[in-house]
């Protein structure tokens, strides 16, 4: 139930020291959880009587963690292999799982055929509240994530999403809030246009082109429908002038480079995912005014590497390098933002530890993975920050969120409480519901 | 100045940095001789050239006596600096929607490597598995620039076609029986019904957008990106590169081409265009393909190593080109055969790789050769260039210089240790995050 007989009416987090993230660090502050909000922050606020009381003396509280870019809850885990980080040989983008229906539909002939496209399917009604990774994220801190579906060329519609709640409606913040697309080549048994990766920006262009087009049919035959033929529905085209923009993935710098320029063509915002050439690329990136969802799954030699292969002084730069790019991007004031790309939440956090360790400031890590994410997807006004009036979605912890050990005491998503387990390994995975 | 630098190099129109004067060399001018003298690159063009020239203030001089210098050699067929799984969109019959443009790779090292040989220009082509392939891209080998600004000015657009067992078989890797659904066409047959209905579908798509520009409908069609560039082929507005072999196929094409009032601007590989040269000479095609390579299928049996110079003198302009990142840097040794098989001149082997591809790429107005006025794209050989000892020392291309063989040399040591040093750091690091892990030295 969502209202148990002992659910607290208001909780109140009382002489923590509060990140607020949008203002100033409260050294003692009180921050007032009621009905899922931020009730009140500061450091004199009135706790009511009624008001159960957690002591945060010694505590730090900030919101919740979003992760910028995830299938949880809609998908099964990315393998390890399926990131899009990585450069060269060929594509390190994720390969989609083969669908039964690709397989058996006949190879497309050209855009018209509208090859992989599924731009009309939205994150936000596939959502599985029985994903264990949504208790895994959330217990290190992450109580949002922006998700997506992420097969197909234009894979679907992500949604904004809180990790908890008890049923999949209760989890939506935002839908649709952007459209995901993939340039890798299909998976493997899928055929027809397109197989190449020209092939693929020739179909986004055409897509385009055939918008403009619908969009004018439409309208005028919505005008005056008399002695007009009615134009056919187009779920594809519907789809993508349903996504508020597009996410493209590009890595290196001259992706970024192709696809900025390619943006200039479509002419429809956009977010650009992986980037982990944007230390080389900051500037590029500035003046382009799109954010950045940085993959934190830095490139690393292949454990399976031959060890003849000599690696390029290229690749030997990208793994040296990738790691500083936040702390690039926050110079040259680009909007970024952190993606777990398929790894667990301490695979992540580990990630952006090194970033700090490479000269990002944490204040910066901390805003690009509360305020940043959610002013990218428009949900600023209610989440990112503790600010009154916003979701009350928080983590109370012992130890600076962002060190190795943070010791989260408490995570709150949507104002409920939840406890996570204790962060040794246990022989069994941890489970099951939230402590409320 | 920042903005400055940014907004010259969008229109990639950055100035050369300091005028080059090359003095004392042989220089081969390809239209105008072979002479000794000096040769002045200035704002990206070649500024004067003779016995003696102005030297403009603050110029960089080399004394290049005993050098040999060229126009940079132009490549008309290639297929480097291209990304993502293949030059091909295999999946149709018709590829004319997709733009090499679209994913050139500024840092495949063939470019740099082809730079090493002295090209200064490539046409980066689509592949041949399509009757009607994609759009080509020429582009100058501005090596370390973005992709955008290898892409040439001034260039005028162009097509892939392709004839014969490519076309033919990469849509029926099982020659049409059972196996994956067959690609139309399985036959050479089915190769010129393609253009046909083709180019019969882009006249009635040109004709609803002449009646839509001439006011005789109102609604503009809806734009077709596969026959778009078909159109303007049909207009004359974008050159044709057709992959040939055999001759009757390209009799077959300029028959297509003629009835459909277009021309073929070359025939690529044209291994039997010894057989037809006559024809394509009154049609006006262009001849492009190796010296001496041949045999590696069938439908190629019949190709010889005088093929160049029979077209040549039959009046077919001709052109040798690599269509291989490796043959790509010897290039001029491969005109330099034709001297042997079929007794061309040094300045008609010369311009095998220079001013014929120009002409047939239709930039012989801004490169090609060594003419004042023309883009500063010029090579420095130690040798005579038709040499096989020649080697390019330094490539300039618009007064740039982008390859200098001494400077190469010189930072190769240093080039190397940098690299071990980062190598030996990365595994030191991956070391202290999982100490228990072996790493592979």
């Amino acid at each position: 139930m969502w209202m148990q007989a002992q659910e607290p009416s208001s909780i109140a987090i009382r002489n923590a020291r509060v990140h607020t993230v949008s203002g100033s660090v409260l050294a003692k502050g009180t921050v007032l959880v009621k009905n899922g909000l931020i009730e009140a922050v500061g450091e004199n606020v009135a706790i009511p009587a009624d008001a159960w009381v957690i002591e945060g003396e010694g505590m730090n509280v900030y919101p919740g963690m979003i992760d910028a870019m995830s299938a949880i809850a809609i998908d099964a885990p990315i393998t390890a292999a399926g990131g899009f980080g990585g450069r060269g040989g060929g594509s390190g983008l994720p390969m989609p799982p083969v669908a039964a229906t690709q397989t058996s539909a006949p190879p497309a002939r050209g855009p018209e055929d509208r090859p992989r496209t599924f731009s009309w399917e939205r994150a936000a009604d596939k959502l599985r509240t029985s994903d264990p990774r949504i208790e895994t994220a959330r217990s290190a801190g992450f109580t949002s994530a922006a998700v997506f579906p992420m097969s197909g060329i234009f894979a679907g519609q992500g949604a904004l999403i809180n990790l908890g709640g008890e049923n999949a409606p209760r989890m939506v913040v935002q839908s649709p809030i952007g459209q995901y697309v993939s340039l890798s080549r299909g998976a493997r048994g899928s055929r027809g246009f397109p197989s190449s990766l020209m092939g693929i920006f020739a179909y986004i262009r055409q897509t385009y082109i055939d918008i403009d087009f619908y969009k004018q049919q439409k309208s005028a035959y919505e005008k005056d429908p008399k002695g007009k033929t009615r134009p056919s529905y187009d779920r594809a085209l519907e789809g993508l002038i349903d996504s508020p923009r597009l996410m493209m993935p590009a890595v290196s710098k001259r992706e970024m480079e192709r696809i900025l320029r390619f943006a200039d063509e479509v002419r429809t915002p956009m977010i650009l995912y992986g980037a982990h050439e944007g230390f080389a690329a900051a500037d590029l990136l500035k003046r382009s005014g799109f954010p950045v969802v940085v993959s934190t799954k830095w490139p690393v030699m292949p454990a399976d590497a031959n060890p003849d292969d000599e690696p390029s002084m290229e690749d030997l730069t990208l793994r040296d390098r990738a790691p500083t790019t936040p702390a690039e991007l926050a110079k040259a004031q680009v909007k970024f933002a952190f993606t777990s790309d398929g790894q667990t939440p301490n695979e992540t956090l580990r990630a952006i530890r090194q970033s700090i360790a490479r000269g990002l400031a944490p204040e910066a890590a901390l805003r690009a993975l509360t305020i940043t994410p959610a002013e990218m997807y428009g949900v600023a006004d209610r989440l990112g920050s503790i600010e009154k009036g916003k979701i009350a979605n928080l983590v109370v912890s012992k130890n600076d969120l962002l060190s190795e050990r943070p010791q989260i005491q408490f995570v709150f998503v949507d104002g409920v409480k939840y406890t996570p387990p204790p962060p040794a390994a246990p022989a069994k995975p941890a489970r099951g519901e939230g402590n409320r | 100045m920042r903005t400055l630098i940014v907004c010259l190099s969008t229109l990639g129109l950055w100035a050369q940095t300091a005028p080059v004067v090359i003095q004392n060399a042989t220089l081969y001018t390809v239209t105008k001789g072979t002479m000794r003298g000096s040769i002045v690159l200035k704002d990206g063009k070649i500024a004067e050239i003779g016995e003696r020239v102005l030297t403009p203030p603050g110029a960089t001089v080399i004394n290049a006596e005993g050098l040999h210098v060229t126009p940079g050699i132009i490549d008309s067929h290639s297929h480097i600096a291209v990304e993502g799984f293949g030059v091909n969109e295999t999946s149709v019959s018709v590829s004319s929607m997709v733009q090499i443009r679209d994913v050139l790779d500024p840092t495949d090292v063939a470019i740099y490597r082809a730079l090493g040989g002295g090209v200064t220009i490539a046409n980066v082509l689509h592949g041949s598995a399509n009757a009607i392939g994609g759009n080509n891209q020429l582009i100058k080998l501005r090596w370390g620039r973005p992709a955008h600004e290898l892409v040439m000015e001034g260039a005028t657009p162009s097509i892939k076609f392709a004839l014969g067992e490519n076309p033919k078989r990469a849509g029926n890797p099982s020659g049409g029986q059972g196996g994956a659904p067959p690609r139309y066409p399985a036959t050479r047959m089915g190769i010129e019904d393609v253009y046909r209905q083709a180019f019969g579908e882009t006249r009635a798509y040109k004709r609803a957008w002449d009646d839509y520009r001439a006011g005789k409908s109102t609604v503009a069609p809806k734009r077709n990106l596969t026959l778009e560039p078909l159109v303007e082929v049909l207009e004359g507005k974008r050159l044709v590169h057709c992959h040939a072999y055999r001759a009757d196929e390209m009799l077959m094409m300029m028959r297509v081409a003629e009835e459909f009032g277009f021309k073929i601007t070359s025939f690529e590989h044209v291994q039997e265009g010894y057989k037809v040269a006559k024809e394509m000479a009154k049609h006006g095609v262009a001849g492009a393909g190796f010296s001496d390579w041949w045999s590696y299928k069938m439908e190629v049996i019949d190709g010889i190593p005088y093929n160049m110079a029979l077209m040549t003198k039959k009046g077919v302009l001709s052109a040798i080109n690599s269509d291989s990142g490796e043959l790509m840097r010897r290039l001029n040794t491969e005109a330099a055969k034709t001297m042997r098989y079929g007794g061309l001149t040094e300045d008609q082997a010369l311009a095998l790789i220079t001013i014929n591809p120009a002409k047939h790429l239709k930039v012989d107005h801004l490169v090609g050769s060594l003419e004042t006025g023309k883009s500063a794209d010029v090579v420095i050989w130690n040798k005579p260039p038709l040499s096989v000892y020649a080697v390019a020392q330094k490539v300039f291309i618009d007064g740039n210089l982008y390859f200098d063989r001494e400077k190469d040399i010189r930072e190769r040591a240093e080039k190397a240790a940098r690299k071990k040093a980062l190598e030996e750091k990365l595994k030191r690091e991956a070391q202290q995050a999982a100490p228990g892990r072996r790493i592979t030295e």
